[in-house]
């Protein structure tokens, strides 16, 4: 009868810098391997138990989750409160006639039809979404590099319509977009083999791959990505999304169980429910949880029948885009060995951005690739190109050939797209001859710590792992959301927020990607610039003391079962 | 006492709002015998006790002890995550092309025409379009790097999005980065949990995925058939009156394609316009096999029928075929398309088009509306290759002459369609060392709700020549007298 014993581990800050980057090939040697029961986390690196093995466990910094002061809960959902109200009397003005409806409506001869839309649904758009609807879908017209250039464009009817002014805000600090690694650029020389190729092929492909649509260029990306991965083999496919939505019906199905963590995007979910298994939700990142789920599935298995499942996936990603927390990966490993579970780990924020040599999340915690059943990753981010893979075990990515939904149905890759690919996992593996990979990941990683720690000086709630390149900023107040991203775009600094309902109704933020291609110089003026809009808008909501949700993964040595 | 209970009975069976319900009860309460009190005052007691009693859970109930558990936990063998897929597998080798998939092709190393790609205009191999990517690619780089919502909106985009809704002279388009994910994210953004749709059994697959991830009401309808579709909306008709309250915000939709993909023919339109307004019910149509293609200004389906292109209210399409991009658009009334910019999960939750891609799109466009006269010439291929391929022995052509990608069947199946795949696979092999490039259609068999039979797909592009029509038409009915003898 195993005990198992959780050891979270109080890791202190000078120990987090040395798990940098490069650094962290010294460390590989000497990181211990007291895998004790599986998934120990080990405490502080320790003299090596177990030196032939490669891969290593290594420490990894927190998650952390600081909760705001209750005032602000309150008046959160105060404001949500009033605007609803304010919704409400301005619909009756609508009603009545007194207030102009700006909104699109129904055909006359389609009035007596059943109505398209649900009424609440509308009411968000119409009534709060309306208000601040120019922080989204801002148009831009060049490079989404480190900076951009911002189309201005002015509403006249209240965010109803929006006009081209035709005028351009220039040089706008872009802390948007995934550019993680800096890749999405337009230097002639980097792009030299892109332009070759789209000569060549020009743009499209009119096949799919099981069709006439399978490139000897697509078979290429292919063996470089698993090679990038360290795993047998790959599968690259034209759409991040539909990677996940269009592979996972073809792995589970009826009779299968999926554990998917809360926080999952939404592409998980739809691949999930189209693949027709049972799917249950754990708390976001929680082992307790999942091991709950787990071992609640084997014992009673299927519902009403008994039956026992005919698989488990765990659906985990590497980095939760909107937390920016890290996925416990040596955890959930551990579980699923002992629960003898499949792992779905879908790192579409973590490949190239995170690890030492920027092979995500694996990496990061010196853990095989090859444990983790199903890799997952995109293309859109770190390798500023578009698309998504699955690799593993030959034997997996030989089933999605004949299987995936997207090899019989879709499009094959565009070419070009493929050689924006290929070109930057050359150089971030180095065999393009240069550092030049290996310094952009350093320096993401340099960025991302010195963002996140003068941030947290500053006295803003930060959420997620410090190694991680999302960084959210809590906004909470509804009203807030709006002020915050416009007065940034007036400093010229271009900012994502986000919240309901991509966020829970409480805790609307704003999100920075940093980029390497980003310089200190940037930062710098978007690190005054927040410092000084914080304290305009009051936003500095921390009160540096660790929180409830954190000390939920500090519990020490509980004791599982027995 | 008898007579108590059933007026009792029968007051309650009357309208709840009549006030004098009550005062009967009263009155029956005040008649009742003592003993009848009595067990009533018990019932309720019981009720009060199971209300307020401890609930179980059915696992409380069950007496695994922690040792069983482990044992159980012990035992449990998963499936393996895949089963194995045999060497063999005819989907597992793919045909290999290297250099580009244009006109003349190069699969698995030796140089054919194509007759497989759905590159219907030739405008893959444009070098104006190739040009305008490449300007693109100098000024935005590749990806996009965000969604629409985060930065990912391009000028480009925007501009491509305002010409496909002029070209098709609808209020508004949206545009996808995948041409699959756009009909399957159109169908759940409006049709939810509890809606009926209505679709053609002969719909292609993505329309099946979108019908899946609505989780509405799903009723099938023969292929092409209006009186089978006019049998369900009459039955839905009645099944309404019988509900009316529920009746009225159960949406409804017809989910049709105006070429079938899977049997190369077209859909009557005009017809599931008139039953749209006689049973209302919305149409989606999609058009990835028609845009670019029917028409006299390659404005698909509806230019084909002459429908009034509001009538419809939805359209969508790939940019993969006939614009040889990548990505697909909707169309049609702001009122409708604007929707999607919020709940199509495929248009919020993806990256966006990358510029260069979009840009081709646009340069495709400018082609297609330089010079009408592209349609005509693809429809006369179509026919002629429709017409050079009828009579060849063992194998009938499915689809209408104007189908830009036709079947090819077995006229006589041999039973089992693995035998049939390899036949036509070897006609297609056959062909392809004579320089003629084709494919079999693919499905994936197990997911497909009606399978198609097993077909070849000929696709005719305008770059095809007369004589490579012929050479074509002639090289299949070879194959086909060796092969199926």
């Amino acid at each position: 009868m195993t005990s198992l014993k959780y050891r979270r581990v109080n890791v202190s800050d000078e120990h987090h810098l040395r798990n940098g980057a490069l650094k962290a090939h010294s460390d590989l040697k000497q990181g211990s391997n007291n895998l004790k029961n599986g998934y120990h986390v080990t405490e502080k690196v320790q003299k090596n138990g177990n030196g032939d093995s490669f891969y290593q466990p290594r420490v990894r910094g927190e998650d952390s989750f600081e909760e705001a002061p209750m005032y602000v809960a309150v008046m959160t959902y105060m404001g949500y409160g009033i605007v609803i109200l304010f919704g409400y009397f301005r619909d009756f003005l609508r009603a009545v006639g007194l207030e102009k409806c700006h909104q699109a409506q129904e055909r006359e001869e389609q009035k007596d039809f059943v109505p398209l839309y649900q009424d609440f649904e509308n009411f968000y758009k119409r009534n709060l979404y309306m208000r601040v609807r120019d922080n989204w879908n801002r148009p831009i017209c060049s490079l989404p590099g480190p900076v951009f250039d911002v189309m201005e464009r002015v509403s006249d009817d209240y965010n109803w319509t929006f006009r081209l002014t035709g005028k351009t805000i220039e040089n706008v600090i872009n802390m948007g977009s995934y550019n993680y690694l800096g890749f999405a650029e337009n230097n002639v020389d980097f792009l030299k083999t892109v332009a070759e190729e789209t000569r060549q092929y020009g743009v499209g492909v009119c096949s799919t791959r099981q069709e006439l649509g399978n490139l000897s260029i697509h078979e290429k990306l292919e063996r470089l990505v698993a090679e990038f991965l360290g795993v047998e083999s790959a599968m690259a496919f034209g759409m991040g999304f539909a990677t996940n939505s269009m592979n996972i019906p073809a792995l589970v199905g009826k009779g299968c169980l999926i554990l998917s963590d809360e926080l999952n995007h939404t592409s998980l979910i739809l691949g999930a429910r189209l693949s027709g298994a049972t799917i249950r939700v754990f708390k976001h990142n929680n082992m307790q949880s999942l091991e709950k789920l787990l071992k609640e599935a084997i014992c009673s298995g299927q519902p009403r029948t008994h039956r026992g499942w005919k698989k488990i996936l765990i659906m985990v990603e590497g980095i939760y885009s909107m937390e920016g927390s890290l996925v416990r990966l040596p955890e959930i490993l551990a579980l699923k060995k002992k629960y003898k579970a499949y792992l779905y780990l879908d790192e579409a924020h973590s490949i190239g951005a995170v690890g030492p040599t920027g092979r995500g999340v694996t990496e990061h915690f010196g853990v095989d690739p090859n444990e983790v059943d199903v890799l997952m990753g995109t293309f859109t981010k770190s390798f500023g190109a578009t698309g998504g893979y699955i690799a593993g075990k030959k034997e997996l990515v030989d089933y999605l050939r004949s299987h995936s939904h997207s090899a019989v149905y879709a499009t094959a890759m565009s070419p070009p797209v493929v050689e924006q690919i290929i070109r930057a996992i050359k150089c971030i593996m180095g065999v393009d001859g240069t550092t030049e990979g290996q310094r952009r990941v350093r320096q993401l990683s340099e960025n991302t710590r010195y963002l996140r720690s003068r941030l947290k000086e500053m006295g803003f709630i930060i959420y997620g792992n410090q190694d991680s390149p999302v960084v959210p900023l809590l906004l909470y107040l509804p009203g807030k959301v709006g002020a915050f991203s416009r007065a940034m775009l007036k400093r010229k600094i271009g900012v994502v927020v986000v919240g309901f309902p991509a966020t829970p109704i409480a805790e609307a933020r704003a999100r920075f990607c940093v980029s390497a291609a980003h310089t200190r110089e940037m930062l710098d003026k978007v690190l005054q610039s927040l410092d000084e809009l914080g304290d305009h808008i009051r936003v500095k909501f921390s009160r540096h003391r660790p929180s409830r949700r954190q000390e939920l993964y500090n519990e020490t040595d509980f004791e599982q079962d027995s | 006492m008898k007579h108590a209970h059933a007026q009792s009975r029968d007051s309650v069976k009357m309208a709840a709002g009549q006030q004098w319900v009550l005062v009967e009860m009263v009155q029956a309460f005040y008649e009742a015998p003592a003993y009848h009190l009595i067990l009533e005052g018990i019932l309720i007691l019981w009720i009060i006790r199971l209300l307020f009693s401890k609930t179980y859970k059915l696992q409380e109930r069950s007496d695994l002890t922690e040792k069983e558990k482990e044992e159980l936990i012990e035992e449990w063998q998963p499936e393996p995550l895949v089963p194995p897929v045999s060497k063999d597998h005819p989907s597992l080798n793919y045909d290999v092309v290297t250099g580009p998939p244009s006109h003349k092709i190069i699969v698995n190393g030796k140089e054919c025409i194509n007759f497989a790609s759905f590159n219907f205009l030739g405008l893959l191999d444009s070098e104006r379009v190739k040009l305008k990517a490449l300007l693109s690619l100098k000024k935005y780089g590749v990806g996009t790097c965000g969604p629409r919502g985060f930065y990912g909106t391009f000028d480009v985009h925007l501009e491509l999005e305002e010409r496909l809704a002029k070209f098709m002279r609808t209020e508004e388009a949206i545009i996808y980065s995948y041409g699959f994910a756009t009909i399957a994210s159109a169908i759940p953004a409006y049709s939810k949990r509890g809606d009926i749709i209505f679709v053609d059994e002969a719909a292609c697959f993505s329309i099946q995925k979108g019908l899946q991830a609505s989780r509405s009401f799903v009723k099938h309808f023969k292929h092409n058939d209006m009186e089978d579709l006019e049998r369900l909306l009459k039955e839905q008709e009645i099944e309404d009156q019988k509900n009316p309250r529920k009746a009225r915000v159960i949406r409804r939709f017809i989910v049709v394609e105006g070429l079938y993909i899977n049997t190369a023919d077209i859909c009557p339109l005009p017809d599931l316009v008139k039953l749209k307004y006689k049973y209302k019910v919305r149409i989606f149509l999609e058009e990835s096999m028609s845009f670019g293609v029917l028409g006299e200004h390659g404005r698909g389906v509806t230019e084909h029928f002459g429908v009034n292109i509001d009538d419809i209210d939805l359209i969508s399409a790939n940019m993969e075929n006939a614009l040889a991009s990548i990505g697909g658009f909707c169309c049609g009334r702001s009122f409708v398309i604007d929707h999607q910019r919020l709940s199509g999960q495929g248009y919020c939750f993806s990256a966006s088009l990358p510029p260069m891609l979009a840009s081709a799109a646009i340069e495709a466009l400018n082609i297609m509306e330089e010079d009408p006269g592209i349609f005509r010439v693809l429809q006369d291929k179509c026919k002629h290759v429709h017409k050079a391929l009828q009579g060849t022995p063992g194998l009938k052509v499915v689809g209408e002459p104007l189908a830009p990608a036709l079947h090819l069947q077995l006229e006589n199946s041999t039973g089992s369609r693995t035998n049939d795949l390899k036949l036509l696979r070897a006609i297609v092999d056959y062909s392809m060392d004579r320089q003629i490039a084709l494919t079999l259609a693919r499905y994936l068999e197990k997911e497909e709700r009606f399978l198609p039979p097993p077909s070849i797909r000929v696709v005719v592009t305008v770059e095809q020549t007369q004589e490579e029509i012929e050479r074509a038409a002639q090289c299949i009915r070879e194959a086909a007298v060796k092969i199926l003898k």
